[in-house]
């Protein structure tokens, strides 16, 4: 089950509140009585289903109830951010590094390199 | 008998020779259909020429990973025509292959657990009848008679209503299949060459198809034949071609083994599951989809969780039966849920792909008449209304559709 | 009388509790705290099993999980009997009831050994190339057969009556696995703060200090300390201790599924208690502390019951103080099982001798077996075990070849080293990498936020397992804020290391021998089988391992994948990284399919919905039906009628006066704000704009692509306001559909949507009578058909209570439906019954609702229209604005083959003979005669018997029907052909004259 980060709730969320709607940033043609059918077809069927990453919809069915995007890599399945709904598609350059911590790839011989403590939180007794 | 097995066959299975320079035919994927294509190639259409390239090795996609339910109940003409001509040639692979591939015509049986259901099935039973394809329709206590395990309580969440039968649907070892297939094939002159993946489709200056550049070098070819579930969007990518394609993973899981248990194969649309018995004694259950893209071969616990649920609803006799193994595949997945076999906008490109769920029982089939349209560079008239061009003209075969939604 | 094997002095368990158990009709004594495996053995029991494909006699390999042998039925009851349980894990209760599998007469005795005999025969892969002539036989004669003789156990074969249990769990750490380094690293994290769950598949943590007799930690015994280190963490707050819980399946973003056995180890579990529990866990981090897992000897007939893991023997000593045997023989590649022959020989049992492959061990486990007189051969093999339902006897020989020498054996002790436990890690999509001095897979890079420590990291002795693994504790501390405390590392010593492999076949399992020695127990893959698999051409290990089914026995493979790799390797002549390594995949260990499914059965399967006057229809005799999740009132019968006189009854007196129908399960949805017209404009076909508020009208919602979505009635409110209503089925769909064309594509429009379906009870008052049922009651409104014309829409009150009361008609009838908030729905209804009543009406049910508006012709979608239909399909052409320039489905509709003639087109049919009510989804052809495959033209999508008409009717599509008016055209049925003449599909007041009636 995917962790999903709602960008409207700001917050990591279990899948099962979430509805996958296809594939993002396919805009409807405003004139679309007026596309022809090779574009209607573009449109409405062709998909680019990428071996990679590939830039999706979810809606927060159970939660917010409002759709965004999802920039994921299908062939991991890890999402490399996700984005309000109208917001630009986003450079993946740019982003490239950006992923959630709990996919962080940590060999085991990096175990006990020294970091910084630099946002540690401290936690209540009762709070655990 | 036992000497027949023992001593008329080859001691090997299939060869694994160096690619050639080139050949007549390529065909980009050693699954079921892909090795049946060459298979039917060589046997039916005197191409010998011909090689199968895997990125991995034989049978080792969606054909390894699938609850090898047969069936032809279908609905529409298309469909049913090319499951039927397939479940056609399962009667007999075992023969014609000269392997076992342990065709078991035990029965799959579809339950209907409202009047909805009950309209659906019965469309089908009736289509299936004038089709000339067996279908019958079980009341509940018929259906419980021929399954014993199936629960028809009146008081279950969704209690049984009735059944369709078709008793010449089954399963099949699906590893065997592949195997009797590439030996086969490999028999007969074709090329089986595994560990090769294709990275790059070439053609000439006309567009129409030269070779394939893959991991072991370029290798020429005058036609391509696309049989790469799982995959079939990435490949005609190479060519240019965008495809109306989605690429979902699918679960399925067995159980321990057990003595036999469960005489048959049942599906269910509405509770969402489907369950036969392997002849190793392994309950077989096929789960879901998840709702994602991915190219993953992994899931959800959470489908599993859906799926068992619905098995130990229908049969509550198996809650203490044992998840021995877990596994995903990539299922490709068209608009209208009916697959693609077809000649291409590039001269000399075909492309075999879009099954979803349901290709394993089409196998034998969809080789047969996809080695014709490559062979003759048209169409089988079974194949012919598989278009890619249907999603621009409208005319879909839409067995989900035809399933509806409940009112 | 048994024998007795218990050592007096030796193991962990108080002697006194004993516990009473049977075993195929045979009673015996053993301790409270013994696994299943460890009373048989204390009452010198080898013999347990047999195997799938020959049926060999098998006995006990193993102390654990990856028992491939033990495998028995548990029987509690009639209802509680479980298959394929490994009796090195089952705990044994007082009580205990269990029998061996596969065989028959008797284990002893067992006919099914016949194949173990033609075994030449059986070999890998036999199957395929056999059992196919003549083909008829194949079905008749030896599938059955090899059916009948494949299972293990015997599935259960009535309903379970146990329970199970779930909980969903988060933490900052997560450790699998309770040994040494497992403790260790939830001992680090623990102190700190942070939230730790620490779980271990046995009754009692500790892992390999079970056996591992020598260890200390801080100066304690091994055991002691891992026994006082989890009661300190147990009752720590910020940490869950799960014992008896393994951790089968790691899946996406560090989530991990845990199955915890609660009550398999009682006696007496009572009634409260679930059998199992699943946790789902999602950690921030997850330790893998797994351990490793010994590997046999791969030698002739090492099967033979007494034959198994040194480690195994040194646990039942060690632990639960029993003793193998009384003369013991050892076959090793490594150091580990001299410990198990020093242990055993301290404890009395005579080692017979103690046989290494390797050319000159020297080790100080060496030194002390010699210096405690053990005869040690090395540079030597063990080529065959003698004995057939025990082992008497081990042949030995130099691995280069000479003279044999055998050896009287009672048991029979192996290692061939460790594999460690990568399964998990594995899982996790980490990859692993081969190490080629150790020759074993360890974790390479990893997937997740994961760590392995100990043993599955390939760590060989105890001090560097304990300071990796608490390490690693201490760096998840920080990372997830825990606070800084004094570290208290444990200091481990012991003088043991793991270090050393063997794997493939011993010598004696040579190509050319025609012996038996297996790889995998279970499935009875022999070392000749994977050569034989090689040389038909199998590269890959995923072939090998499908073909021969190594590996994929209810062990998995857990000792022995790691053989048959190397036997394909050695074959192949190839490295074993270029073989490769078969994918792990979840469950680690089989799973119980009711701990998965836990709470969702029966009622709880799927959620139930019914609507406000549910329990009143049910009290006035309803027969209720399932419309997806909604539970529904079918028909009132009443005494003495079935469905057919209690439909027609409904139907016949809603004509004549009225009936109250119960659509709450309609979805309802407000569209509302300055954009609601616009909205609707392009979410629906109709025009909408110039809609008077308190008019209604029919709406049909298309996909994209043309095809029918939904439809539905609906109300303008206000000018800002509307009232969708959808099908029962639809509302869930259509709500989302609006959603995301809001949200995404016209977020431009100032609109907003609330799905109000739950909030509205709708009570359909239908018929001549309906105005004078409902206008007592109503407060507010004017009810006349001037003031309130068929389709408008009235908020006022009715009973005292808001009510939105829409006129509009499902029969043809005058009709109402009165909308009034869920809470008062039942009251709202008794109060119109009541009204009811004084006018003859009656409740009906969906049935008499389908009846009534298929007489209309009114479509159902989802009935008649199946996703492949278009508005002009179903002569519902009118409702689609021919002036609108955009709405959804608008080009769609314009495809090619959408406006192509021939299609499928809604259309009456009725019976030459009226009595005949034909079947739905019937076929239709125009020629009768015509031979299979007949070209089917249509069928039937609604069809019924009408009271009101006085025959049967239907409605069918039929390509180009509405061409075909008056033609005949024929069903034909299994065993006759039924003739049908095509008509309108309104088959009652065709001019709708009744609506104001």
């Amino acid at each position: 089950m995917l962790l999903i980060r709602c960008p409207y709730c700001e917050e990591e969320r279990p899948e099962l509140e979430f509805r996958n709607a296809g594939e993002a940033h396919i805009a409807r043609p405003s004139n679309i009585a007026a596309t022809s059918d090779e574009d209607f077809e573009k449109f409405f069927f062709i998909r680019s289903n990428p071996k990679g990453i590939i830039f999706e919809r979810w809606r927060h069915m159970h939660g917010c109830a409002r759709f965004f995007n999802a920039v994921r890599d299908t062939v991991s399945d890890k999402f490399v951010m996700t984005y309000k709904a109208g917001e630009p598609k986003p450079d993946l350059a740019a982003i490239a590094e950006s992923g959630p911590a709990a996919w962080a790839n940590r060999p085991p011989d990096q175990l006990n390199v020294k970091k910084p403590a630099a946002k540690r939180k401290t936690i209540k007794k009762g709070e655990a | 008998m036992l000497d027949h097995g023992r001593h008329e066959h080859p001691d090997w299975l299939w060869r694994s020779p160096e690619p050639r320079t080139g050949y007549d035919a390529i065909i980009v994927g050693a699954g079921g259909h892909g090795l049946a294509t060459a298979y039917y190639l060589a046997e039916r259409h005197g191409m010998t020429d011909v090689a199968v390239l895997d990125r991995g090795w034989l049978g080792g996609g969606n054909m390894g990973r699938n609850t090898t339910i047969i069936r032809s109940n279908y609905l529409y003409d298309e469909s049913a025509g090319i499951y039927d001509h397939a479940l056609k040639l399962w009667d007999g692979l075992s023969q014609d292959l000269n392997y076992n591939v342990m065709y078991s015509a035990r029965g799959v049986m579809m339950l209907a657990h409202n009047v909805h259901d009950i309209q659906v099935l019965k469309r089908h039973v009736h289509a299936n009848r004038l089709n000339g394809i067996d279908n019958e329709w079980l009341t509940p206590e018929q259906a419980k008679e021929f399954c014993p395990p199936l629960n028809i309580s009146r008081d279950a969440r969704y209690p049984v209503v009735g059944a369709s039968l078709q008793r010449r649907g089954g399963t099949a070892r699906h590893d065997a299949v592949a195997w009797g297939y590439a030996r086969a094939a490999s028999a007969r002159g074709v090329h089986i060459i595994q560990n090769c993946e294709v990275t790059g489709i070439k053609r000439a200056a006309g567009g129409q198809v030269t070779g394939v550049e893959t991991s072991k070098g370029s290798i020429g070819a005058k036609k391509i034949g696309v049989v790469a579930a799982g995959h079939s969007s990435v490949i005609m990518n190479m060519a240019g071609i965008r495809m109306p394609l989605e690429s979902y993973p699918l679960q399925a899981l067995v159980s321990e083994p057990v003595k036999p248990v469960f005489p048959c194969v049942v599906m269910s649309n509405t509770v969402h599951a489907y369950i036969s018995q392997s002849d190793k004694g392994e309950l077989v259950i096929g789960a879901g989809t998840d709702q994602y893209i991915s190219y993953s071969q992994t899931g959800g616990l959470h489908i599993l969780n859906h799926t068992l649920d619905a098995i130990c609803e229908m049969f509550p006799m198996f809650t203490r039966m044992k998840m021995l193994r877990s596994w995903g595949g990539i299922v490709d997945v068209t608009p209208d849920r009916s697959p693609i076999l077809a000649k291409t906008p590039v001269k000399g490109l075909y492309v075999n792909c879009g099954w979803g769920t349901g290709g394993f029982k089409a196998t034998p089939g969809s080789g047969n008449v996809f080695a014709h349209t490559i062979a003759r560079d048209e169409p089988h008239p079974i194949n012919a209304p598989f278009t890619i061009e249907r999603f621009r003209t409208g005319r879909l075969i839409d067995e989900a559709a035809a399933a509806a939604v409940a009112h | 009388m048994a024998a007795n094997y218990r050592i007096s002095g030796h193991g962990r368990l108080a002697q006194a509790k004993t516990a009473r158990f049977s075993f195929d009709g045979r009673s015996f004594a053993g301790v409270q705290g013994d696994t299943l495996a460890s009373a048989l053995l204390a009452n010198g029991v080898h013999l347990v099993g047999r195997s799938f494909k020959y049926h060999r006699p098998r006995g006990i390999l193993s102390a654990g999980a990856e028992e491939p042998n033990a495998l028995v039925q548990i029987v509690r009851d009639a209802a509680r009997k479980t298959p394929n349980v490994r009796a090195t894990v089952q705990e044994l209760y007082d009580g205990l009831t269990a029998h061996s599998q596969n065989r028959w007469p008797s284990l002893a005795f067992d006919i099914g050994a016949a194949s173990d005999r033609a075994g030449g025969m059986f070999s890998a892969g036999f199957y395929y190339k056999t059992f196919m002539w003549p083909k008829a036989a194949w079905k008749a004669f030896y599938e059955p057969r090899i059916r009948a003789a494949a299972g293990l156990g015997v599935a259960p074969d009535q309903p379970d009556p146990d329970h199970y249990a779930s909980r969903f769990a988060h933490c900052d750490v997560l450790v699998l696995g309770g040994g040494a380094a497992g403790i260790a690293a939830a001992l680090a994290a623990a102190e700190t703060g942070v939230r730790v769950i620490l779980c271990d598949e046995q009754a009692e943590f500790g892992g390999a200090l079970r056996f591992e007799a020598g260890a200390s930690v801080d100066g304690a015994n091994g055991w002691a300390w891992a026994q006082a280190t989890v009661a300190k963490l147990a009752a720590m707050d910020n940490v869950r201790v799960l014992p008896r819980t393994t951790a089968f399946g790691y899946y996406a973003q560090n989530f991990v599924g845990l199955v915890e056995r609660i009550s398999d180890h009682l006696a007496r579990p009572g009634d409260g208690l679930p059998r199992e529990r699943l946790w789902q866990v999602r950690a921030k981090r997850v330790i893998l502390a797994t351990g490793s897992i010994e590997r046999h000897m791969v030698f002739a007939d090492n099967d033979r019951p007494g034959v198994m893991l040194a480690s195994a023997a040194r646990t039942y000593l060690n632990h639960y103080g029993v003793a193998v045997g009384r003369n013991v023989g050892v076959y090793t590649a490594n150091d580990t099982a001299y410990a198990a022959a020093i242990d055993l020989k301290k404890a009395g049992v005579n080692i017979a001798a103690i046989v290494d492959l390797r050319d000159n061990p020297s080790s100080p486990a060496v030194d002390e077996a010699r210096a405690l007189g053990i005869e040690v051969n090395h540079g030597r093999a063990v080529i065959r075990a003698g004995g057939k339902l025990r082992v008497s006897s081990m042949t030995i020989q130099p691995k280069t070849g000479g003279g044999e020498r055998t050896i009287p054996v009672d048991a029979l002790l192996m290692s061939s080293g460790w594999t460690p436990s990568v399964h998990l890690f594995s899982q996790s999509r980490g990859k692993v990498a081969f190490d080629d001095a150790t020759k074993r897979f360890l974790p390479g890079s990893y997937a997740q936020d994961c760590v392995s420590v100990g043993a599955c990291n390939g760590t060989d002795d105890l001090t560097a397992t304990v300071d990796e693994a608490y390490a690693a504790g201490e760096k998840a501390a920080r990372d997830f804020g825990g606070k800084a405390v004094k570290s208290l590392r444990p200091k481990a010593v012991s003088t043991e290391s793991f270090a050393g492999n063997m794997l493939g076949a011993g010598p004696g399992a040579g190509l050319d021998k025609p012996v038996k020695a297996f790889v995998d127990f279970q499935n009875d893959v022999t070392a000749k089988d994977i050569r034989l698999a090689v040389k038909e051409g199998m590269r890959s290990i995923e072939h090998v391992k499908r073909f021969t089914t190594t590996g994929m026995a209810t062990d998995q493979g857990k000792t022995s994948n790691m053989h048959g790799l190397a036997i394909a390797a050695e074959t192949l002549g190839k490295e074993i990284p270029e073989v490769g390594l078969t994918t792990f995949r979840a469950p680690y260990t089989p799973v119980t399919f009711g701990a998965i499914v836990n709470h969702g059965r029966g009622a709880l399967f799927d959620p139930t919905r019914k609507t406000a006057t549910h329990a009143w229809a049910e009290a006035h005799g309803a027969v209720v039906e399932d419309v997806g999740q909604w539970k529904r009132a079918w028909y009132f019968p009443k005494a003495g009628e079935d469905m057919h006189a209690a439909v027609n009854r409904e139907c016949v007196t809603v004509r004549k006066s009225a009936g109250l129908f119960d659509a709450s399960t309609l979805g309802k949805i407000e569209v509302v704000g300055p954009d609601a017209a616009k909205f609707m404009e392009l979410l629906y076909t109709n025009p909408w704009e110039k809609l008077d508020s308190g008019r209604c009208r029919y709406g049909i919602m298309l996909r994209e692509d043309g095809f029918i979505y939904d439809d539905g009635v609906v109300g303008r409110l206000a000018p800002d306001r509307f009232h969708v209503t959808t099908t029962t089925g639809g509302a869930a769909r259509v709500m989302n559909h609006m959603e995301d064309y809001l949200q995404t594509e016209f977020p431009h429009l100032n609109v907003w949507l609330t799905s109000i379906s739950e909030q509205w009870a709708v009570i359909a008052v239908q018929g001549p009578n309906s105005r004078k049922i409902i206008e007592p009651l109503a407060e507010g409104i004017d009810m006349s058909d001037e003031a309130m014309p068929h389709m408008s829409v009235r908020e006022g009150k009715i009973c005292g209570v808001p009510t939105r009361l829409f006129r509009m008609s499902f029969t043809g009838d005058r009709g109402f439906e009165v909308n009034v908030p869920a809470d008062y729905g039942l009251a709202v209804w008794e109060a119109l019954w009541a009204e009811g009543q004084k006018h003859g009406a009656c409740a009906y049910g969906t049935e008499t609702m389908h009846v009534l508006r298929a007489e209309k012709g009114y479509i159902i979608v989802g009935q008649d229209t199946d996703g492949t239909v278009t508005p002009n399909d179903t002569g519902l052409d009118w409702a689609v604005g021919k002036k609108k320039t955009d709405f959804v489905g608008i080009r769609g509709l314009t495809r090619p083959d959408l406006a192509a003639p021939g299609r499928k087109q809604l259309v009456g049919l009725k019976t030459k003979d009226p009595k005949i009510v034909l079947e739905e989804g019937a076929q239709i052809v125009a020629d009768p005669k015509q031979p299979v495959s007949m070209k089917m033209i249509g069928h039937v999508t609604s069809s019924y018997w009408s009271e009101n008409c006085g025959r049967s009717i239907a409605m069918a599509l039929v390509a180009d029907g509405r061409a075909m008016m008056g033609k005949t055209l024929y069903v034909p049925m299994p065993n006759s052909v039924i003739e049908v003449e095509v008509c309108s599909p309104v088959f009652f007041d065709e001019k709708g004259g009744r609506l104001n009636g």
